[in-house]
């Protein structure tokens, strides 16, 4: 018997073993151990393996009361984790877009600090070739000590999070996922793989730039060479092109792979419209400032816009896939709660293990309960594909609380008649059917389509019929689960009762709330991951814009030195200094918000569509996108605080050498 | 008095000890009066002119502009000294390279809360008339040069400092650049104190001091 490392297991079981390849709360055991333990003779069902010889007695004719049925794509359980992957491997591609940034302008600032030697240096001799090779070699190798660095880091952040995937993907999929990781060469090979296409894609175009560099080139700053107009109103119409196509991709598109698409061509095109919008504001600013330092201050911001672009649009990217998934995850939270609160309005659900049990507490519940509602469902093929058919007893509990998302008339009237049947999202999706069209339901017959009701975290299709019809189309079917209506304040006396009376263990009877916190765990844990990546994500992009702003600061004495002499005290510049990174990190935060709920808006109405079969409603949290907001500015302003420090702490003597040819 | 300077020294750490620069320098000038300070490299010109605008203080001796000991200042005093009482013109222009032509000509006035006047007439008396909208970055060196001339002449300070001020003009405009100086510390009473290597233009200023190894030679 095998059993993953931090399973939690019953006494009493036989020699259990630990196997780490399996998935969390998972038991394997031979098949007759297992019959043992769970007290049956009954197999519930075979799995056959593809590929078996024509000519074969067909298995319902072995097995009589049987059931062939054909996997679907639409539910496969590998479907469900690869869209589970795709999501992680978008985040993780987002993070990676995001380090991109920062190390383009990383080595963009690096190589312009030098620029003067580089042009020393050619005009002593050394040829531009060898001069940009030299570069190359440096670059690499820093790219192989980062690389090992980063591959090592993630193999630790990996092994932290996977025991939480492996248990969310178990328990909300029923797949599972090897729990102990292994640094395989592949892993080695593919993290300097990525490091490497990195440094291409990031350093290329310095070194391109490098190796055409002329022996004279203009003294002129690039920083101020790439905020000519030309290259903003470029960066402004590949931004809008990549928005437009966007746009065209989540109106006209289909399938996973485009809306994924969408989720890139959003990011991008924001990104690249930020410097140019920002420019613009900054410029508006400029214009409209009255005194002479605050005509600076913005003036100044927008000139430092080429130069902290990258890490701008890093803070950028950041700040939208926190708000586009935290709203994503808000609105699922909140649609998720609220949907638990509708499904689960029973205050007790009662297991019985045997019908006999069953039907002792249907006797012990008469005159105890408002109502006993008792559930029960069969696996039924619907439309073609896998699914289940659940029977519902008429009643308030149903009418009032049960979550539709479309209905005809009368619905519940003619669902007590037995008149047709209510069908999950899922299912609706899939076959795009909807109220008042027909469901083929296979042994449940043909039947019209009463209502469509949200069912998430369920992979299957599913239908409910109203009790009597479901006994009649399934008549061995037992009856063993119960929702209690009681007055909520004796819910736990009753629980008590009937633990005693029947012997019942914990989880054969629970409390409404017991069920919703449970619910709740499992979803916590499935954002868990997406959220540990949200906050790297943002803890880089700040990384970044501190790095940038410290290279800046050393950069920039030549240009603050001026306003100095002319009667700004190093104080009142470095406050200036703050206040210049806070308005950048503003207006960034607040065009984070509109990319923010546009992303929140193709995950929830295109992503999850595709890759889950639900749509879910867009609930926007303005104070989280304030928090947030805020968190960026007061890590700008922390980033900003070190290069601020440092020019207030800077020597006259030391800014006086700007002006000094000579002592 | 406008400017007194009494015994002043002023030495630079180096790898080899401090080095002097400035050795018990005096002299004074008075408001409406130029003084050419001419020299060799290296004699200390320079640094005499940042420790007169207040950029650095001396580490022995006196420096006074209206009365007021520089030495004893606060560093926002003396940054108030730089904006409200001196104007400054240096060799390399230094000009805030994040505004217009325009905005960098009455940056200084603006800042000492000074109206700038008639700007655009200056501007045309510069050759600066058609490229009031440009960038310091899109103007030739002389052009930078006038837009750092004009800048103090809009601000009309009591004390000018420049640092060869017509080193980047041809000869015809540096004449007319030092014309326009002259007439602003005629007009309003100010004192000039200007660093050149030129003899001519020193020859055009009411007196001269001349630096030898950090002493009035």
């Amino acid at each position: 018997m095998f059993a993953a490392t931090d399973t939690d297991l019953p006494d009493g079981l036989p020699d259990v073993r630990v196997a780490p390849d399996l998935a969390p709360g998972l038991l394997l055991a031979d098949i007759a151990a297992a019959q043992d333990i769970l007290g049956t003779q009954r197999i519930s069902r075979l799995l056959i393996l593809p590929g078996a010889r024509d000519g074969l007695t067909p298995l319902p004719t072995l097995i009589p009361g049987s059931r062939i049925v054909e996997p679907q794509g639409g539910a496969d359980v590998a479907r469900l984790t690869d869209s589970f992957h795709l999501n992680l491997t978008a985040f993780g591609l987002l993070a990676f877009a995001v380090g991109l940034f920062i190390v383009h302008a990383a080595i963009g600032l690096a190589f312009e600090q030098r620029r003067p030697l580089f042009r020393t240096l050619r005009a002593l001799g050394l040829p531009a070739s060898r001069l940009t090779m030299l570069l190359a070699v440096e670059l690499v190798a820093f790219t192989l000590v980062a690389g090992t660095l980063g591959i090592l880091l993630g193999y630790l952040v990996a092994a932290l999070l996977l025991p939480g995937v492996a248990a969310t993907l178990s328990g909300l999929y029923g797949a599972g996922v090897a729990g102990q990781l292994s640094l395989s060469p592949v892993w080695w090979l593919s993290g300097f793989a990525m490091a490497g296409i990195g440094l291409a894609v990031a350093g290329g175009q310095s070194l391109w730039q490098l190796a055409r560099l002329p022996v004279l080139a203009p003294a002129m700053p690039r920083a101020w060479a790439r905020a000519r107009a030309a290259t903003l109103r470029r960066q402004a119409f590949g931004g809008a092109g990549l928005l437009g196509l966007s746009a065209l991709l989540a109106l006209f598109g289909t399938g996973l792979v485009v809306g994924f698409l969408c989720l890139g061509a959003l990011l991008l095109g924001v990104a690249l419209v930020l410097p140019p919008l920002l420019s613009l504001v900054l410029d508006f600013g400029s214009r409209a400032a009255k005194g002479a330092v605050a005509q600076w201050l913005w003036a100044d911001a927008r000139q430092q816009v080429p130069a902290l672009s990258l890490a701008l649009m890093a803070l950028l990217l950041a700040l939208a896939a926190n708000i586009g998934v935290g709203t994503m995850v808000g609105s699922f939270r909140a649609t998720f709660t609220g949907w638990l609160d509708q499904r689960l309005a029973a205050e007790v659900y009662l297991y019985a293990s045997d019908e006999a049990q069953a039907a002792e507490m249907r006797a012990f519940l008469d005159g105890r309960v408002d109502a006993v509602l008792p559930v029960t469902l069969a696996p039924a093929t619907l439309e073609g594909a896998p699914g289940e058919i659940f029977s519902q007893t008429d009643h308030a509990t149903f009418r009032d609380n049960w979550p539709m998302l479309d209905a005809v008339p009368d619905a519940w009237d003619r669902l007590a008649a037995g008149k047709g049947a209510l069908v999950n999202e899922q299912l609706a999706r899939r076959e795009g059917l909807w109220a008042g069209d027909t469901v083929d339901l296979s042994q449940g017959g043909t039947r019209t389509i009463l209502g469509v009701y949200s069912d998430y975290g369920n992979p299957k299709g599913q239908a409910i019929l109203n009790e009597d019809t479901f006994v009649e189309v399934f008549p061995e079917a037992q009856f063993l689960t119960f929702g209690l209506r009681l007055d909520p304040a004796l819910a736990g006396p009753l629980v008590a009762d009937l633990s005693d009376r029947f012997d019942l263990p914990p989880d054969r009877i629970e409390e409404q709330g017991a069920v919703k916190a449970a619910a709740l765990g499992i979803f916590e844990q499935t954002f868990a991951v997406t959220a540990a990546l949200n906050v790297l994500t943002l803890g880089v992009a700040a990384f970044a814009l501190w790095a940038s702003l410290t290279t800046l600061g050393t950069m920039r004495v030549p240009q603050v030195a001026p306003v100095w002499a002319l009667g700004l005290t190093r104080a009142r510049l470095a406050q200036a200094d703050i206040v210049r990174a806070l308005l950048l990190a503003a207006f960034t935060a607040i065009l984070a918000v509109p990319t923010g709920v546009a992303l929140a808006w193709v995950l929830l109405a295109v992503v999850n569509v595709q890759a889950f079969g639900w749509r879910l409603p867009l609930l926007p949290d303005p104070q989280s996108w304030v928090v947030l907001a805020l968190a960026a500015m007061v890590a700008a302003g922390l980033a900003a605080l070190l290069p601020a420090w440092r020019l207030w702490r800077m020597a006259p003597a030391d800014l006086v050498k700007v002006f000094a040819h000579e002592r | 008095m406008l400017l007194s300077v009494r015994a002043v020294e002023k030495s630079f750490e180096t790898s080899e000890g401090p080095q002097p620069v400035l050795r018990g320098i005096s002299f004074d000038l008075d408001g409406g009066r130029t003084l050419a300070l001419t020299g060799e490299s290296g004699s200390g010109k320079s640094t005499l002119l940042h420790l007169v605008a207040g950029l650095d203080v001396p580490d022995a001796g006196m420096i006074e502009v209206e009365g007021w000991d520089i030495a004893q200042m606060s560093d926002a005093t003396r940054a108030a000294l730089r904006r409200n009482a001196v104007g400054l013109i240096f060799q390399q222009f230094n000009l805030i390279p994040s505004l217009s032509v325009i905005d960098n000509l009455t940056f200084h006035a603006r800042l000492a809360d000074r109206d700038p006047g008639d700007v655009r007439g200056l501007a045309d008396r510069l050759g600066l008339a058609d490229h009031l909208h440009r960038f310091p970055e899109q103007l030739s060196g002389g052009q930078q040069q006038r837009v750092a001339i004009g800048r103090t002449l809009v601000a009309r300070p009591r004390l000018v400092l420049a640092d060869e001020p017509t080193g980047n003009l041809d000869e015809a405009t540096g004449d007319a650049m030092m014309g326009l100086m002259r007439d602003m510390v005629a007009e309003t009473g100010a004192g000039l104190l200007m660093v050149t290597h030129s003899e001519r233009l020193a020859g055009m200023l009411d007196a001269r001091l001349h630096l030898r190894a950090g002493q009035v030679a």
